[in-house]
């Protein structure tokens, strides 16, 4: 089974990103937990496409495509912009006692992505960055 | 995302309704920027109708915290569901944070 949304880089669209996830997994009645980790990590790839790659333009979109195969969800969202974003580390490890005593906002979107999925790959494709998340599901 | 807010002498609860996302935390985060917050004991967040958070929502609490301890301020969270505190559980927020099951027991906190 396989599904793709096309969505403009605004952060008002992650409502959207998010429903269309959720209904193509809860078609195959998960759980509620497993499903809400998927989503959360599409969210937070495509939340850094939007914000960081993009800088919100919404005359830029991203093109998500999902892809369920017996047990294993196959994501991959590409970056229709010019600009080649790759995060330094596709599976940080933030020490939230510091991120807290520093009173940190950001940084831990890609730490969740890592302990979520079981791959998650960022690499160039036809002048765009394409993101390729895969896990296996119960 | 709506936050509603509910105050007594001592005591500040924050109502959260839908989805924390990195497009709703900028509402959050009004509240929690607002200067008269420390002059309560503790700040309460009622999560039961909370469905979903993102790291831009756990930024806004993580950013917050420190300052709110410093002032002696706790924050406790409270009715969280399950997905939502799966979250928190995986960066280990649920052993930083103060997480407890029901609004009795915030209030007790």
């Amino acid at each position: 089974m396989t599904s793709h949304l096309r969505i403009a880089c605004s952060r008002h669209n992650l409502q959207q990103v998010r429903d269309f996830v959720r209904g193509f997994l809860t078609a195959g009645h998960r759980n509620e937990v497993i499903v809400n980790q998927v989503v959360l990590a599409v969210d937070e790839v495509v939340a850094n496409f939007i914000i960081h790659a993009n800088g919100e333009d919404a005359n830029q979109f991203l093109d998500l495509m999902l892809a369920l195969t017996e047990h294993r969800l196959d994501i991959e969202i590409e970056d229709q912009g010019a600009t080649i974003f790759i995060p330094s580390s596709v599976a940080p490890n933030p020490d939230m006692r510091e991120y807290i005593r520093q009173g940190r906002k950001g940084g831990m979107g890609m730490a969740l992505v890592a302990r979520i999925m079981d791959r998650v790959e960022f690499f160039e494709r036809n002048a765009h960055t394409v993101c390729y998340l895969s896990k296996t599901l119960g | 995302m709506k936050v509603t807010t509910h105050t007594s002498t001592d005591t500040l609860t924050l109502v959260l309704d839908g989805e924390l996302d990195a497009s709703s935390a900028v509402v959050l985060d009004a509240e929690l920027n607002k200067p008269e917050i420390l002059n309560y004991r503790k700040v309460l967040v009622d999560c039961q109708r909370l469905s979903y958070i993102s790291s831009a929502g756990l930024g806004v609490f993580i950013s917050h915290l420190q300052r709110l301890q410093d002032s002696d301020v706790k924050l406790v969270f409270f009715n969280m569901q399950e997905k939502v505190f799966n979250v928190f559980e995986i960066l280990g927020l649920d052993s930083l944070m103060h997480i407890v099951p029901t609004e009795q027991e915030a209030q007790a906190a």
